[in-house]
């Protein structure tokens, strides 16, 4: 049953082959038969019987929806009600959410069983899952290696087959860069597409939620339940939701690829720079027309970034003080010794790196130097977007420069992790939607290939996913250990 | 030793707008819940949550600044303040920064009958914080943040104000306008008026301002005017042995009648401010400022002029019958329901109404005489029915009792005698009887004449017509 | 490098954020160099760009003035650190 999609669960229970219940009981075993992989941080084995009982009733009852039944993990970014809510961090250990973010009420709403709440980068900051306080998560294809972050336990569990499909969030490249190195498909919907409500926030102007699946299929079926406007938020756009199902199988010949010419320079490995070009001539092949294209500000992405991300984060995370929820040091003796000591032992390094980052960008007479500054180069590498954008339909690159590296190789060095972003930060500084697919393998680990669409074209992007995903089997593969 | 010293003063006015729901949320903003229970997941700061804008909070704003005929901003902003508070759930407090939504307008007062256009530099609006309690939680600090989130608009106004008497007035002066509006309800026990007061002093012709010290949180007129005084005493002193004034925050102390410095909220004032990624840019059309401006109520100044011309009403009734825009709706309705002369309705209401309110330490909403009764009163005394002093006893019923005007002359038969038969009837039988006074009346003493008055009302006990008795006395003692 | 220890710990100290002493070099060293990063920012003219706050061009809406929230006081104060008579403690507020 593991190896099958939601289209195809779908049809098992509904044709009686096997329930609800007996699909959950069985991700439930297999989780506990791969507690090594360390992808998920809570499993919730009683509510999701209780909620495949649910979803059986609800199939018998023939008004069941094409998720009802179908088990999904969430990213512990995301807020369960009555379920720990930790963000990877010490500062949440102890916090049981007292409500269900946007995207949880949908799939609950769906009648998707969740089996339980994955892994993360603490605070999503990260790359590598090696910053969560509940260690690290090791790439099924490599277990010596990283899965990526900071999705790494939703990527690493759809890859292992511990989960059906799992929600993931992208601030930077959080849900594409995982997806890539553990050999799977994930989208970053449009800024504003999917309710950032109840997504516990790194970076605001950045967050995206979105799906991580194992084909294209499977990531619409996920998007069409988590996209559409939310009164809750802001910044939740309000478009209509396509049937992002029904375009998937539109034919893609005269469609217009870009390569930027910034995406092949030096920086990427030969062997992924010929896995991207091979995957690219398979687009030729589908009628795809190819054009070089040159976005002159990409460069300047990973600067900007580490200004823009850290400054909101700085003040997004100053709601953990130890008053209201969340971790508290003992016996503080002032005010400011409760302040300090919470948050200096309930956060760990990265994310102190990144408050002292930001904060330091807005202080007095800096704000102008580095944080106006970096929002005048967003500007600039938008409208590179913009200027591409009104040229080709998509973009086309790699994800990550190399294949997984390993467990502890960049820990220690901060500035080479943020620079092994450099594929994916510039899209979410922009806004546009970018998904990556399984690509090929390199020494036996997997490689991603990104598109990047329009301003809420995910359902054109899907339907380039797929039509791919038709002519090869690369997103089939399961790692050794885990069929 | 003022005579050297002149002083400058701005205020900036903390107003809380009288919305249903908070500035980023919907919980409630009514004053007195049990503690924290009206503070929902986003006034709490809870991981995840998100501000979503009041409509009102923004239509009030607006409002404010048509009424200061200030430009309202097309185009504003909202920013996160940054520092670390207990009463701060977030660790940052949602406000205007850079692009706030009322720009420069202006307010006129008036000091000893002369009149001074007071500056406003700009209003904008922010979200209030919750309340530490300091009774004894086994040395602990209580936080209550039911009022964490409740929408303000902080009107800062440009240091245009030369004494304290001038803050005071331009304070009045404001809280009487955010009131007419029906922006905020102005409870100042309620914290929901008060003021923070930059005060300076510098030499009389010196240009440049001095260092000023800003004064927090004052929540009364009483204590803005001490409180103002008693900084600049404290200021001129200091310069004058010597000192120099440092540019601080403190806190007034009503109880001690003193200001002391508030270090603890001075160190390391860096705000970090920047726009909050969570909120878009407001824009305000056009067709969103005409829907707010047909609904601005005549304003103070203008209803004042109206009331001089339209009712012929001195500059004393004028200025008191639209110091509060009840007070002015309570006397147009009694004008309008009784019909009478505005005169008479502008003495009633100034004289014994607000007298009997004032008396009771009632305000104009809650009077126990309706405009109706009153109105009803009026009628009759404009138709002759009762004598103005009839009426004065009539009043007093109606203060106790709910009964109408008509009602208690009717029980009490307080109806006033025109009958001139009945009347002339009485006056036969007085002169009859005291013909010693008529004797004294015809020899020349005019005095008397009272006399016969009084006791032709006494006889009647008060009902007669006065002008029927005076006119037929006159008749029949100089005949 | 950029930043010095003692700068460190100022801005450790404006975010209220405990660093152990043996810590804040490795702090320095690594935002000197986040900050050396962003130096190649200040290689591209910028003038006259407008600052880009959101991916979308889009005003704020704005939500009715209705009351949706009701008391949820005691499943919120179940997961504070401590309560008592519905408030939260904290150490001593000195003003």
């Amino acid at each position: 049953m593991h190896t099958k999609t939601i289209a195809e669960l779908a049809k098992g229970l509904r044709s009686g082959e096997f329930s609800s219940l007996e699909l959950t009981q069985s991700f439930l075993n297999r989780i506990k038969q791969h507690p090594q992989l360390n992808c998920y941080i809570t499993v919730t084995e009683e509510p999701a019987l209780q909620a495949a009982k649910a979803a059986d009733a609800r199939l018998a009852q023939g008004n069941a929806e094409l998720l009802t039944g179908i088990p999904i993990a969430q990213k512990d970014i995301f807020c369960t009600e009555g379920v720990k809510t930790t963000c990877g961090s010490k500062m949440l250990d102890n916090f049981i959410a007292p409500y269900n973010a946007a995207t949880v009420e949908k799939f609950n709403k769906a009648g998707a069983v969740m089996l339980g709440k994955l892994n993360m980068d603490e605070f999503a900051m990260g790359s590598s899952n090696e910053t969560s306080y509940y260690g690290a998560v090791k790439n099924p294809w490599d277990m010596t290696k990283v899965p990526g972050g900071s999705s790494g336990g939703s990527a690493a569990a759809v890859a292992a087959r511990l989960t059906v499909c799992a929600t993931g969030t992208d601030t930077g490249g959080s849900i594409r860069q995982p997806a890539a190195l553990c050999g799977i498909t994930g989208l970053k919907p449009t800024y504003g597409r999917v309710s950032r409500y109840g997504m516990i926030a790194y970076a605001s102007s950045l967050d995206q939620g979105g799906p991580m699946a194992r084909s294209a299929e499977d990531a619409a079926i996920m998007l069409q339940t988590m996209a559409g406007f939310d009164e809750k938020d802001s910044t939740s756009v309000d478009l209509p939701v396509p049937d992002y199902r029904q375009e998937l199988n539109n034919r893609i010949e005269g469609l217009k690829i870009g390569l930027p010419k910034e995406f092949f320079s030096e920086g990427l490995n030969s062997d992924m720079a010929s896995i991207i070009e091979t995957a690219v001539d398979e687009y030729r092949k589908l009628g795809a027309q190819i054009i070089e294209i040159s976005m002159p500000n990409l460069k300047l992405a990973i600067p900007a970034y580490y200004v823009i991300a850290p400054a909101e984060c700085s003040a997004n995370l100053s709601r953990f003080d130890g008053v209201r929820f969340g971790y508290r040091c003992e016996n503080p003796v002032d005010l400011t010794d409760l302040y300090t000591r919470s948050r200096g032992e309930g956060f760990g390094k990265e994310v102190k790196r990144r408050i002292l980052m930001g904060t330091y960008a807005l202080s007095a007479g800096y704000y102008d130097a580095y944080y106006i500054k970096a929002q005048k180069v967003r500007r600039l590498i938008s409208e590179d977007f913009k200027n591409a954008l009104s040229r080709v339909d998509v973009i086309m690159g790699p994800v990550t420069p190399t294949t997984a590296f390993g467990i502890g190789e960049k820990i220690d060095n901060p500035i080479e992790m943020y620079l092994s972003d450099f594929y994916t930060i510039a899209i979410n500084l922009a806004g546009v939607p970018a998904m990556s697919i399984p690509a090929g393998f390199a020494q036996g680990k997997p490689v991603g290939l990104q598109i990047i669409g329009n301003y809420f074209a995910e359902d054109r992007l899907l339907n380039i996913a797929h039509q791919y995903q038709q002519v090869t089997d690369w997103h089939l593969q399961i790692p050794k250990g885990f069929e | 030793m003022n005579d050297q010293w002149e002083t400058v003063i701005g205020l900036e006015i903390h107003t809380q707008l009288a919305t249903k729901s908070k500035i980023f949320s919907g919980a409630a903003t009514a004053y007195g819940a049990a503690p924290n229970t009206q503070a929902c997941a986003v006034d709490l700061g809870l991981p995840g949550v998100l501000p979503v804008l009041n409509k009102e909070a923004v239509q009030l704003a607006v409002k404010f600044g048509m009424a200061i005929e200030a430009v309202v901003a097309p185009y504003s902003v909202f920013a996160r303040k940054n520092y670390f508070y207990p009463d701060l759930p977030k660790g940052y407090q949602i406000s205007q920064f850079e692009l706030p939504i009322v720009g420069a307008g202006h307010l006129d007062i008036e000091v000893d009958g002369v009149s001074k256009r007071i500056g406003i530099t700009r209003a904008h609006l922010e979200e209030d914080a919750g309340k530490s309690l300091h009774e004894n939680f086994h040395g602990l600090t209580g936080i209550d943040l039911n009022r964490a989130g409740t929408p303000l608009l902080e009107i800062v106004s440009e240091p245009d104000m030369r004494s304290a008497k001038e803050a005071v007035a331009y304070m009045r002066k404001m809280h009487e306008l955010v009131r007419y509006l029906g922006i905020s309800d102005g409870n100042m026990q309620e914290g929901s008026f008060r003021c923070d007061a930059n005060v300076s002093v510098r030499p009389k012709g010196q240009k440049e301002f001095g260092t000023r010290a800003e004064i927090k949180n004052i929540n009364s007129f009483k204590f803005v005017e001490k409180a103002i005084n008693h900084e600049i005493d404290r200021q001129i002193e200091l310069i004058e042995s010597g000192g120099k004034v440092i540019q601080e925050t403190r806190l007034y102390d009503s109880v001690k009648d003193e200001t002391r410095s508030m270090r603890s909220k001075e160190e390391a004032n860096d705000y970090r401010y920047f726009p909050d990624p969570d909120l878009l840019p407001v824009i305000i059309d056009e067709e969103f400022k005409a829907q707010v401006k047909s609904a601005l109520p005549e304003l103070p100044q203008a209803k004042k002029q109206r009331f001089k011309q339209q009712y012929v009403l001195e500059e004393e009734n004028a200025t008191l019958l639209t110091s509060s825009r009840p007070l002015a709706d309570y006397f147009e309705t009694v004008i309008k329901e009784s019909g009478c002369d505005a005169k008479l309705c502008a003495n009633w209401v100034t004289g014994d109404l607000l007298g009997a309110l004032n008396k009771a330490g009632l305000d104009i909403t809650d009077t126990p005489v309706s405009h109706e009764r009153l109105a009803g009163l009026l009628t009759r005394i404009a138709d002759h029915s009762i004598s103005g002093k009839i009426a004065k006893q009539v009043f007093e019923e109606m203060w106790q009792n709910a009964a109408s005007a008509d009602e208690i002359i009717a029980a009490k038969g307080l109806k006033q005698i025109s009958d001139t038969g009945a009347i002339e009837s009485i006056i036969d039988k007085i002169i009859a009887e005291n013909p010693g006074q008529v004797e004294q009346y015809r020899s020349g003493k005019d005095k008397v004449f009272g006399f016969f008055v009084g006791q032709v009302m006494k006889e009647m006990q008060g009902k007669a017509n006065p002008g029927e008795v005076n006119k037929m006395l006159q008749a029949k003692l100089n005949r | 490098m950029f930043l010095t220890a003692d700068e460190v710990k100022k801005i450790a100290h404006l975010a209220r954020l405990g660093v152990n002493d043996q810590d804040i070099d490795g702090y320095a060293k690594d935002l000197s160099g986040m900050l050396n990063l962003m130096t190649q920012m200040g290689d591209l003219n910028t003038d006259g760009i407008n600052p880009m706050a959101h991916p979308m061009d889009q005003a704020q809406r704005l939500r009715a003035d209705v009351v949706t929230e009701c008391d949820n006081r005691e499943k919120f104060q179940a997961i504070a650190p401590q309560v008592e008579a519905g408030l939260y403690l904290v150490p001593k507020v000195i003003e």
